[in-house]
């Protein structure tokens, strides 16, 4: 089949559709379709579709027309219901009436709805009071513009009160904390993990602890686990190892909840 | 509490939920009644519903889509829509009252009636075209469109009228219909 003749067909199967959904949406006497007629020239067409398109519209085709059935499937229903009135000789009685006939007719049929819409005096009230808060228009939508600031010089401390910079840097501060930790341990090289860490208060305690796991983490400071005796030193190096850092391989998880340093500070006591 | 009191103070409250306008549609839907009353406000519905009777009102449920042929499942009450309405009609001639000429009450009645016959959709032309055989063309425009905005008829996007809301909960179509016939 030539090209332009499967062009031909394509636009009958168009037309198909286009009744079919005229009778859905215009509503057009379902009846006025010849369904046979249209099965059978959907049959004709069927075995000269090869494209995807092609299957598609004709798929389109025969759900449009199964839309056509229902609806006559439903005038029939309609008709034998007791509110089946021939639409022409309504449309004749209609006509034979007069306007003030028509309207009494309706209102023997009509029941309004009755609905109110009253104001109470709480909700006045209420209303008021909103009124008398309200901000007046031109404030509300005033536009402020962007705040306007002179440049001007700042100092480090007026930088650290704001806590945009720290006191001490991070490096500094573990290094003050690994000399706290040398003089602690003394000859002895080691402490005992909570004789060291922990401190009056449990923030505090909670500090020293974070700064103590970056003590070994870096190589200033190395753990001594005693497991039988549930035990853990720390043992301060005299020099930065570093070398070790690459080496650690291994966490040790060391808790130091709230109840722990209760026990501690009272063993201390 | 007594069981006197118990169920006044609920119709009390059913009364003030069924005749304050809450949202931008009057009624209320059944869920928001079972929150406010209790599962059983079909049961105070009932009592308030023979309250009204006195004043010529009634308690209208609209049901979601078709009403149920047998006695209403909680489930479908729910889903339900309640209203209050004038229970046995009125003179046309206290539409007036209602700020409705003579001329909408007729031509409402003639678009309901028409879109019943036509299985309940219409092409807005055909109706407007049958309404202007007795009202002047500007005012059929006109009407249709305050139909339309107080949820007598609906439109949709092929332009075809369909019964709204409001015609369902306030027309009896059936009668509607019958009447015509009658003429």
């Amino acid at each position: 089949m030539s090209t332009k003749e499967k062009k031909l067909n394509s636009e009958r199967i168009q037309r198909v559709i286009e009744l079919c959904n005229s009778v859905d949406e215009r509503g057009v006497d379902p009846f006025a379709v010849d369904v046979d007629d249209i099965i059978a020239t959907l049959q004709k067409y069927f075995h000269e579709w090869e494209s995807p398109e092609e299957l598609a519209l004709d798929a389109k085709a025969v759900q449009c027309l199964a839309s056509v059935i229902q609806n006559q499937g439903d005038w029939v229903k309609h008709r034998s219901t007791s509110l089946y009135t021939d639409p022409f000789l309504l449309e004749e009685k209609i006509q034979r009436l007069d306007k003030e006939e028509l309207a009494t007719l309706f209102a023997k049929v009509w029941n309004p709805i009755i609905e109110m819409e009253q104001l109470s005096i709480p909700r006045l009230a209420e209303a008021l009071k909103y009124w008398r808060d309200l901000v007046p228009i031109s404030e509300r939508w005033q536009r402020d513009g962007p705040m306007h600031v002179e440049a001007g010089a700042t100092t480090r401390e007026e930088l650290v009160r704001l806590k945009i910079l720290a006191e001490k840097t991070f490096m500094e501060e573990l290094e003050t904390f690994w000399k706290e930790l040398k003089q602690t341990v003394g000859e002895d090289e080691k402490i005992l993990y909570w004789d060291f860490v922990g401190a009056d208060t449990y923030q505090e305690t909670l500090d020293r602890a974070y700064m103590t796991s970056f003590l070994v983490t870096y190589g200033y400071a190395t753990l001594e686990l005693h497991p039988l005796e549930e035990e853990v030193f720390i043992k301060s190096f005299t020099k930065l190892r570093s070398e070790l850092v690459d080496k650690r391989m291994v966490s040790v998880p060391i808790s130091v909840s709230f109840e722990e340093w209760m026990n501690w500070k009272e063993m201390r006591q | 509490m007594t069981r006197k009191a118990y169920y006044a103070r609920k119709i009390k409250r059913a009364t003030q939920l069924l005749f304050y306008k809450r949202h931008m549609k009057p009624g209320v839907k059944g869920w928001e009644l079972k929150n406010a009353l209790g599962s059983d406000y079909p049961k105070i519905l009932k009592v308030l519903d023979n309250h009204l009777e006195k004043l010529d009102l009634q308690v209208k449920t609209v049901f979601e889509g078709e009403e149920p042929a047998e006695k209403p499942t909680l489930e479908e009450l729910n889903k339900a829509r309640f209203y209050v309405t004038v229970r046995g009609g009125f003179p046309s001639r206290d539409a007036k009252m209602m700020g409705w000429r003579i001329d909408d009450i007729a031509g409402l009645a003639t678009a309901i009636s028409y879109i019943i016959s036509k299985k309940g959709k219409a092409p807005r032309d055909e109706v407007e075209d049958l309404l202007r055989t007795k009202l002047p063309g500007w005012r059929v425009e006109m009407n249709m469109n305050r139909y339309i905005k107080s949820g007598y008829l609906g439109e949709d996007e092929h332009n075809q009228l369909y019964l709204d809301w409001r015609t369902r909960a306030e027309v009896d179509h059936k009668a509607l219909v019958e009447l015509l016939l009658l003429k």
